[in-house]
């Protein structure tokens, strides 16, 4: 699902296709710079997808907070990463969800590459 | 003339800052990162640059889709952070120098260059944490001059673009009538990888044979393409182009002074490596 345009496994490469798929997604998340942006999105999540006009794709990936969904609808993960700060996730919960791992098996990965 | 004296290449990883704002230093997590600085600081005591130009990438600050230049450089009186999302204590202002920024503006656009002249900028993380690392107490001794390059959203500029944009750079300071001592600071990589199933991807043996290029043979990098870049390096770890075109600011014999290596900080394997031109 997510790994087309690129043929490295598990790998999106964020070119003109993406950036065009993915713009009203994109363009929310770029708007969490701003933290009375990120408030009026979690007071009121539905308004504030329906102003960016986020499409259905995009919109259930926001829901699931699904981020290899989020990729697959067009995210950019430079972009991902405002909008995963609003539930206080770092790195390594952003990199437990998309390799099905527990956060302690992904840190473990991490440092097994030392 | 002005002159280069020399060139540091870091990563720029946004915990850092959460680092830094806790005063995590000397945790066992991130010592071995944080003490690498040292004698880079101590250089920088000891050769006190005047002006830093900055090569790094933004990440959603500054620039938004709407507009993504390649090339972009700063020409501003002065350059703030502000928040990325994060809610992560803001670094003070950087001074500009206008009068480089306006030089190497020229001077790059003569050499075939087309860049986008930014006469207002915010700078992220990746500039400021940098600074930081450098210059702990944010008291910047130094004005600054930022060059951003895109490394967000493909088509990126190639490595070869890259090696080239920094030897323009190195010749317009040396042709600047200044006798500013000038420090390029490269930030970014090295491999890692944020987004998708390979999520967590680090490649000790490219990054090492990166590094080990940088000195003698900085064009080594250049056979490699963007896709196979990110292929090697990961998704995020193609910022290595940062370094590339600062290693060639330098001109073509430098001296290796100082190197640290270490996995991870966050999903990151953090570099830093410090070089001096030689005749």
């Amino acid at each position: 699902m997510s790994t087309e345009h690129s043929d490295i496994p598990g790998t999106v490469i964020f070119d003109g296709v993406q950036a065009r798929k993915g713009y009203a997604l994109n363009k929310m998340c770029y708007s969490f710079n701003d933290a009375a942006n990120r408030q009026a999105f979690v007071d009121n999540e539905d308004a504030y997808c329906e102003r960016f006009g986020l499409n259905a794709q995009q919109r259930e990936a926001v829901r699931n907070r699904n981020v290899l969904q989020l990729i697959a609808a067009g995210g950019n993960a430079y972009y991902l990463a405002k909008f995963a700060g609003i539930f206080g996730l770092d790195m390594q919960d952003i990199g437990a969800q998309q390799t099905g791992l527990s956060k302690d098996q992904f840190k473990a990965r991490l440092l097994a590459q030392r | 003339m002005a002159r280069i004296i020399g060139g540091i290449t870091t990563s720029h990883v946004p915990s850092i800052g959460g680092a830094i704002a806790k005063g995590l230093q000397q945790d066992p997590y991130w010592q071995p990162f944080f003490d690498g600085f040292i004698p880079v600081r101590q250089w920088l005591a000891e050769t006190r640059p005047d002006t830093v130009v900055v090569v790094y990438n933004d990440h959603g600050l500054n620039f938004f889709l709407d507009k993504m230049p390649t090339f972009a450089i700063g020409a501003a009186p002065s350059y703030r952070n502000a928040d990325e999302g994060w809610g992560l204590p803001q670094l003070p202002a950087f001074a500009g120098h206008t009068e480089l920024s306006w030089h190497l503006i020229e001077q790059l656009a003569a050499e075939d260059f087309d860049l986008t002249t930014c006469q207002e900028m915010l700078v992220d993380h990746a500039f400021t944490l940098p600074m930081a690392l450098l210059w702990p107490d944010q008291r910047w001794p130094v004005k600054v001059v930022p060059v951003c390059i895109n490394t967000v959203q493909a088509p990126l500029p190639t490595a070869a673009r890259c090696l080239k944009l920094g030897q323009a750079i190195g010749r317009a300071v040396a042709s600047w009538a200044s006798d500013e001592k000038v420090l390029v600071l490269g930030t970014g990589g090295l491999s890692h990888q944020l987004d998708g199933e390979r999520a967590g991807f680090i490649n000790k043996a490219f990054d090492t044979e990166f590094m080990d290029s940088l000195a003698a043979n900085p064009a080594w990098a250049t056979q490699f393409d963007t896709h196979q870049l990110i292929e090697r390096a990961g998704t995020q770890g193609v910022e290595l182009l940062m370094w590339l075109t600062t290693r060639a600011a330098l001109g073509d014999k430098v001296a290796e002074l100082h190197r640290n290596y270490h996995i991870p900080i966050s999903n990151t394997a953090s570099g830093l490596m410090l070089f001096e031109p030689r005749p």
